[in-house]
């Protein structure tokens, strides 16, 4: 009876751990339903744009406050998470504080996840307040409402029980270390720099019963833990997992760069040769892709949907874009969130119907995003440069422009007679070719 | 004719077996645009003064493009870029310089996947390098004690990097630079970019180039400088809007060279 125990927590595990993989699997075909596009050149740049913006978080910094408290709580979650290793070796052989022998430095360990423990619980707090009491405007913009808003709460009541059963545990633990001539299995270890003061709790308790509360926050912490990891699959939190393939995967070029379309490019190209046979055979349709530019999830290309799994939503794109802040339609995080739950909503259909997409008569484009979101955007790539992930928002506007223009000919018009000027003339206003050096003689 | 431009074209070089040292790309709002057009002017003026051997295209050159890519029209872009780069390679062009960000950064950039490969830079950082070598000298003249603030474009910051040499050629004129709020990596569009330029904004409660000039105006400056011609215009019209063209000037660096250096 006594494996009793070791046997239900691996049941606990293979069941948190199991889920969890099967959600990943689902990210990972989902992602996959996006066009290929090649990310695997220079390596070296991108490892280092990993450590740098996803493991060193320098873009979070550029606005201090958030910034630091957000680093407080990546390390806290880091760091902590060493402890993780610990309870499942003691959880699974039923041994207790197995690190132990590791004598100071262990000590030092628990020491500075206890001290890390409390700053996290203090970040929260300040994040919570910033969120719901301060209410800062990027928290509160049209597409935070419903569950994105209360996601990110229950992330931060999540943190806070979660340290505070990790500080529980170990004040119980230590009240039983303390235990004149020792309480069964209770060896001295660890210092309790935070806890201690949390001890005295249980004076006056019988020992017995202590021991049942210790042995009920251990449960309850690890438990929450794997519901925390399984949580992530539906939430924005997904991030602390997916900020580094994402990361690694950004584009490198300059942000002023525009992706080249190279099936536009072949046909160009044959237009233009004065060698072709005009009465030559059509190319195979193997050669022309179904659609130019991106109507729905599965006219993106891989990265662009690992974007917007990736998302945090907080923000940062939208209050820096400039058509958001001069009250237009175009929000940079609704166009990732968007193309997230359009992304799920394809997935559950696969899901639904045996591994086939059956046509829903819904498309990202209308059915999520509207023109008018996307003729706003000024294609100045404030939202890409403030995303602290490296996501870009743009490259999505611009695919739907694409097919907007390409597909449909739905452009603004103005924007047709610009573009029937530049076909004609040269320039985007209707001047003559011929006069473009006038300007020499004029004064 | 009451000014002595040295304009030569790449045709009438040719001609002569010669290849400049760069070819000026002047861009449709430098050729047409009455306010771009004193811009290019300017900038001649000084590559006239520090013996600069460049050429146009003329009648040659034609849009780059840049407008249809934004505007989403792939095909449009890639025709006109690939005429371009038939009359680019054609006279074997090795160094474009250009006052227009966004000609600079498809030129540079989405040019070479289609065959177009050139050294190009940006009319400020040309301008810098001149500097550098002591082929140009600014002085302040009658810039001299005033305060300037320089507005980022878009495209020639955000999208390519290049926020020190318009600065340091600002420095040179001895005035005092002010930055805005948001300047550098966190500047602010004027609104004009991304094809904006030709159509009607999307309804809201302001206009871009008016938020943006609030930003500027909010440091008192005497001038608003600026380093695109489509940032000049939108610029203009934000300074208008608040009714301060008495009082507040915008203007391209190469103007403030130019006017600084009498030329």
């Amino acid at each position: 009876m006594s494996y009793l125990d070791n046997i239900l927590f691996a049941i606990l595990l293979v069941i948190g751990f199991g889920y969890f993989f099967n959600n990943i699997q689902k990210i990972y075909r989902n992602i996959h339903l996006g066009i290929d596009v090649d990310r695997k050149d220079n390596p070296s740049a991108r490892w280092k744009n990993m450590a740098k913006i996803a493991l060193g978080q320098s873009k979070m910094v550029r606005r201090p406050v958030a910034g630091i408290l957000h680093i407080i709580v990546y390390l806290g979650f880091v760091i902590i998470n060493i402890e993780l290793l610990e309870i499942i070796i003691d959880g699974l052989f039923g041994t207790h504080r197995i690190f132990a022998f590791l004598g100071t430095t262990y000590n030092v360990l628990i020491a500075s996840f206890e001290i890390l423990a409390v700053l996290v619980i203090l970040a929260v707090v300040i994040f919570w307040i910033r969120r719901n009491g301060i209410r800062l405007k990027r928290f509160w913009n049209p597409e935070m409402k419903g569950y994105p808003k209360k996601d990110a709460n229950y992330i931060l009541y999540f943190e806070v029980v979660l340290m505070s059963l990790f500080l529980l545990m170990n004040a119980s633990d230590l009240h039983l270390q303390n235990v004149p001539n020792g309480f069964s299995h209770f060896i001295k270890a660890g210092w309790f720099p935070v806890s201690q003061f949390i001890e005295p709790l249980f004076n006056g308790m019988p020992n017995q019963t202590v021991l049942i509360l210790t042995e009920t926050f251990w449960w309850l912490h690890i438990t929450g833990i794997l519901v925390f990891m399984n949580y992530l699959y539906f939430s924005k939190h997904l991030h602390i997992l997916l900020a580094f393939p994402n990361t690694y995967f950004a584009d490198l070029n300059p942000l002023g760069q525009l992706d080249n379309l190279e099936a536009v490019t072949k046909e160009v190209k044959m237009m233009m040769d004065p060698n072709v046979d005009p009465f030559a055979a059509a190319p195979a349709p193997a050669d022309v892709p179904s659609k130019f530019g991106a109507s729905d999830v599965q006219d993106l290309n891989w990265v662009q949907l690992l974007n917007a799994y990736t998302c945090t939503e907080c923000g940062r794109c939208t209050s820096s874009c400039p058509a958001n802040q001069t009250g237009k339609k175009l929000s940079p995080r609704k166009i990732m969130m968007d193309t997230r739950d359009r992304l799920e909503e394809v997935g559950k259909n696969i899901d639904a119907n045996k591994g086939i997409f059956v046509p829903d008569n819904k498309t990202l484009l209308n059915d999520y995003i509207t023109a008018e979101e996307l003729w706003a955007c000024t294609s100045c790539n404030a939202c890409v440069e403030e995303c602290p992930v490296n996501i870009s928002p743009l490259s999505i506007i611009m695919d739907m422009r694409r097919y907007l223009v390409m597909e449909q000919s739905a452009a603004p018009q103005p924007l047709n007679a610009m573009m029937t000027n530049i076909e004609n003339n040269g320039a985007p206003w209707q001047y003559n070719q011929q006069d473009r050096l006038n300007w020499k003689n004029e004064n | 004719m009451s000014e002595n431009l040295i304009v030569p074209t790449m045709a009438e070089m040719l001609a002569q077996g010669k290849q400049p040292e760069v070819l000026f790309w002047v861009g449709c709002a430098g050729s047409f645009d009455d306010r771009a057009k004193k811009i290019t002017k300017a900038f001649v003026r000084i590559l006239n003064r520090a013996n600069v051997s460049f050429a146009v295209l003329g009648t040659e050159e034609s849009c780059t493009g840049d407008p249809a890519k934004r505007a989403g029209n792939e095909f449009l872009f890639q025709m006109q870029a690939m005429m371009n780069i038939e009359v680019l390679n054609a006279y074997e062009a090795k160094k474009i310089v250009t006052a227009c960000p966004h000609c600079f950064n498809t030129l540079k950039n989405e040019y070479p996947e289609l065959g177009g490969h050139y050294e190009v830079v940006h009319h400020t950082a040309f301008l810098k390098s001149l500097l550098d070598a002591g082929r140009l000298t600014i002085e302040g003249g009658q810039f001299k004690g005033k305060r300037i603030t320089f507005h980022d474009p878009c495209y020639l910051g955000r999208a390519n990097k290049i926020y020190e040499a318009p600065r340091d050629l600002i420095q040179k004129l001895e005035v005092e630079l002010v930055e805005m709020k948001r300047s550098k990596a966190n500047g602010l569009c004027c609104g004009a970019g991304g094809a904006q330029m030709f159509k009607d904004a999307e309804p809201g409660n302001k206009e871009v180039n008016v938020l943006r000039t609030e930003d500027a105006l909010e440091v008192q400056p005497d001038i608003i400088a600026a380093g695109c011609p489509f940032c000049n215009t939108m610029m203009t019209d934000g300074v208008k809007n608040k009714e301060k063209e008495a009082s507040v000037k915008v203007m391209d660096i190469a103007e403030l060279i130019a006017n600084a250096q009498d030329l």
